[in-house]
C-alpha cells in the first residue's frame, strides 16, 4: 500500500479540501484526491498514496539529481535494472 | 522526464556501487527504514551490488508488518458482528490475527470490503444508512494525511453511521526505539522519502545529533537508494552525523504543511503497540477530542470475553519480530519458502508487497 508510483495530472476540479483530478499512472488513470497539493498544475507530475497526492515531483530537481549522478564517475558498467 | 525510468538506469547505478567501493574503508551497518526501500534493493539487487564492507539491515518500515495482533483480533470481532460494514486495505486482509485474519471472517459472511481511498468509506456510509461502516485505518504518516481528510469530512457531512479503527505509527520514535536499544548494530539511516514528503525532516536533526547517525533522506527508485547510500557512507567516513535529503525532486525541509496541519487538527500522538517489537512511547495517533464520536473503539465496547483475550502471540516457528528488528534475514526463518509462502503466509511480512519475506520470496529464493 505504500508503493507509491509518480502519477501525471490530467485535469483538476473543485477547490481547497475537494480539490480533485484525473490522475494518470502509466495510462492507468485514477480519481485523486489533490487538496494537499494546492499549488499543483495539470501536467504535473505528484507522488499518491491511497488516492491523496501528497508531493508534487520538481522536475528541475530531479534534473540536477541526475547530473550529479552522471558527474561522479565515467565508468562504464554492466546491466542491473530490468 | 517520468521520474521512473531515469532513475533506473543501469549504467549508472552500476558506477554509482563503484563509486561507493571506492570511498570504502571499513565496514558500516546502515538500515533502510522503508519496506519500499527494502523491495528496491531485493528486488534490482542493490545490496549485492554494494562492496562486502557494507551491510543493509532492513527495517519495521512495513505498515501491515507492524499493525498490532490485537488490533487486527478487534476489526474481526467488530466485522462479525450484525450491519456492520468494515473497510481495509487490501493488503490487511490476509494478515494473520491471532486466530484468523480478515479475509477468513469474510468468507464466513462478514461484510468485509476493500477499498482503495479512504474516501471510498464515506461513500459507502452514504450509500447504506442502515448499516455501520467502520475504516480499518493502518499505515505510517504516509496514509495519515488520508486518514484525516477522511474523517474530517465525515465530521462535515455529519455521517452518524461512520467511525473508524486507528492504529497509526509514527517512524521517528521507532528510530529512536531502534537506537536506543543497547544491542543497536545501525550506524547510519534512509530516512522514508514518502514520509519525510508529508512531515519534512526537522524532526530527524536532533535524533542525528543525539545518536551520532547520518540519516539520509531517500527516494524508493534504483539509483536513489544507491545515491543514499553513498551520501551515507560518505558521511560515516567522515566522520560526521547529520540530515542530508537525497529525494529533493520530492520532499522539501518542512514537509507538506497543508497535511501536517490537518494532522494535528485530527490526531493527537499517543503510545503505540507495534507488532513484532512492543510498546513505543508517543509513536501512534489517537482521534482528538472533538473527533472522538468517530472511535470505534467507543462505538464497539469490548465485550468482556474480549477484554482478557491474551492470545495474541506469533503462529509457531515465525521469527517475524526479529525480521521487524532487523535481527534475521528472511532465509534464516525455518519456515520460509516451505510451510510459509505469500499465497500461506504464517506471519505479516510474508504478506505485504513491503514486507521482507515476500521480497525475499519473490526474488531471492536462490538463497534458500
Ligand atoms: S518467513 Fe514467514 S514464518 Fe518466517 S518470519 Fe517471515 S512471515 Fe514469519
Amino acid at each position: 500500500m505504500c508503493l507509491a508510483v509518480p502519477g501525471k495530472i490530467l485535469s483538476i476540479c473543485g477547490d481547497d479540501l475537494t480539490r480533485s483530478g484525473k490522475v494518470s499512472f502509466g495510462g492507468v488513470v485514477k480519481e485523486v484526491s489533490l487538496a494537499y497539493v494546492p499549488e499543483a498544475r495539470v501536467g504535473n507530475y505528484v507522488i499518491v498514496h491511497v488516492g491523496f497526492a501528497i508531493a508534487i515531483l520538481d522536475e528541475a530537481e530531479a534534473e540536477q539529481t541526475l547530473r550529479d549522478l552522471a558527474q561522479m564517475t565515467l565508468v562504464v558498467g554492466a546491466g542491473l535494472c530490468d | 522526464m517520468k521520474f521512473v525510468n531515469e532513475f533506473r538506469d543501469a549504467k549508472l547505478a552500476q558506477q554509482l556501487a563503484q563509486e561507493i567501493a571506492s570511498i570504502v574503508t571499513q565496514a558500516w551497518t546502515i538500515m533502510e527504514i522503508c519496506g519500499g526501500q527494502t523491495h528496491a534493493i531485493v528486488k534490482y539487487g542493490i545490496d549485492e551490488l554494494l562492496p562486502n564492507q557494507i551491510t543493509l539491515i532492513h527495517g519495521p518500515g512495513c505498515p501491515v508488518c507492524v499493525t498490532p495482533i490485537e488490533s487486527i483480533d478487534r476489526a474481526i470481532s467488530i466485522a462479525t458482528q450484525p450491519n456492520v460494514i468494515l473497510c481495509s486495505f487490501g493488503d490487511m486482509l490476509r494478515v494473520p490475527g491471532s486466530g484468523i485474519d480478515l479475509l477468513t471472517a469474510k468468507a464466513t459472511g462478514a461484510d468485509i470490503r476493500i477499498i482503495y481511498s479512504p474516501l471510498d468509506c464515506l461513500k459507502i456510509a452514504q450509500e447504506n444508512p442502515d448499516k455501520q461502516v467502520v475504516f480499518f485505518a493502518i499505515g505510517f504518516e504516509t496514509t495519515v494525511p488520508a486518514t484525516a481528510m477522511t474523517i474530517d469530512r465525515a465530521k462535515k457531512l455529519d455521517l452518524q453511521n461512520f467511525s473508524m479503527l486507528v492504529s497509526h505509527v509514527l517512524v521517528p520514535p521507532a528510530m529512536e526505539a531502534i537506537l536506543g536499544s543497547p544491542d543497536c548494530c545501525i550506524q547510519g539511516f534512509l530516512a522514508a522519502g514518502h514520509v519525510c514528503a508529508v512531515m519534512g525532516y526537522n524532526e530527524y536533526i536532533p535524533i542525528a545529533h543525539k545518536y551520532r547517525v547520518p540519516i539520509v533522506v531517500t527516494g524508493f527508485e534504483p539509483l536513489d537508494v544507491l545515491q543514499g547510500i553513498h551520501i551515507c557512507v560518505r558521511q560515516l567516513e567522515s566522520g560526521t552525523a547529520k540530515v542530508e535529503n537525497q529525494y529533493t525532486r520530492a520532499v522539501r525541509r518542512e514537509g507538506n504543511p497543508t497535511a501536517m496541519q490537518l494532522i494535528g487538527e485530527v490526531f493527537e500522538i499517543v503510545p503505540q503497540q507495534w507488532r513484532g517489537i512492543g510498546e513505543i512511547a508517543q509513536s501512534g495517533l489517537g482521534l482528538q477530542a472533538k473527533y472522538a464520536a468517530f472511535d470505534a473503539q467507543t462505538r464497539f465496547p469490548l465485550t468482556s470475553a474480549g477484554k482478557d483475550d491474551k492470545h495474541c502471540a506469533e503462529a509457531a516457528g515465525c521469527i517475524s519480530g526479529q525480521i521487524l528488528q532487523g535481527l534475521k534475514k528472511p532465509h534464516e526463518c525455518a519456515a520460509f519458502g516451505t510451510v510459509c509462502t505469500p499465497e500461506h503466509p504464517l506471519g505479516a511480512p510474508m504478506v505485504s508487497s513491503e514486507g521482507a519475506c515476500a521480497a525475499y520470496y519473490h526474488y531471492r529464493q536462490h538463497q534458500t
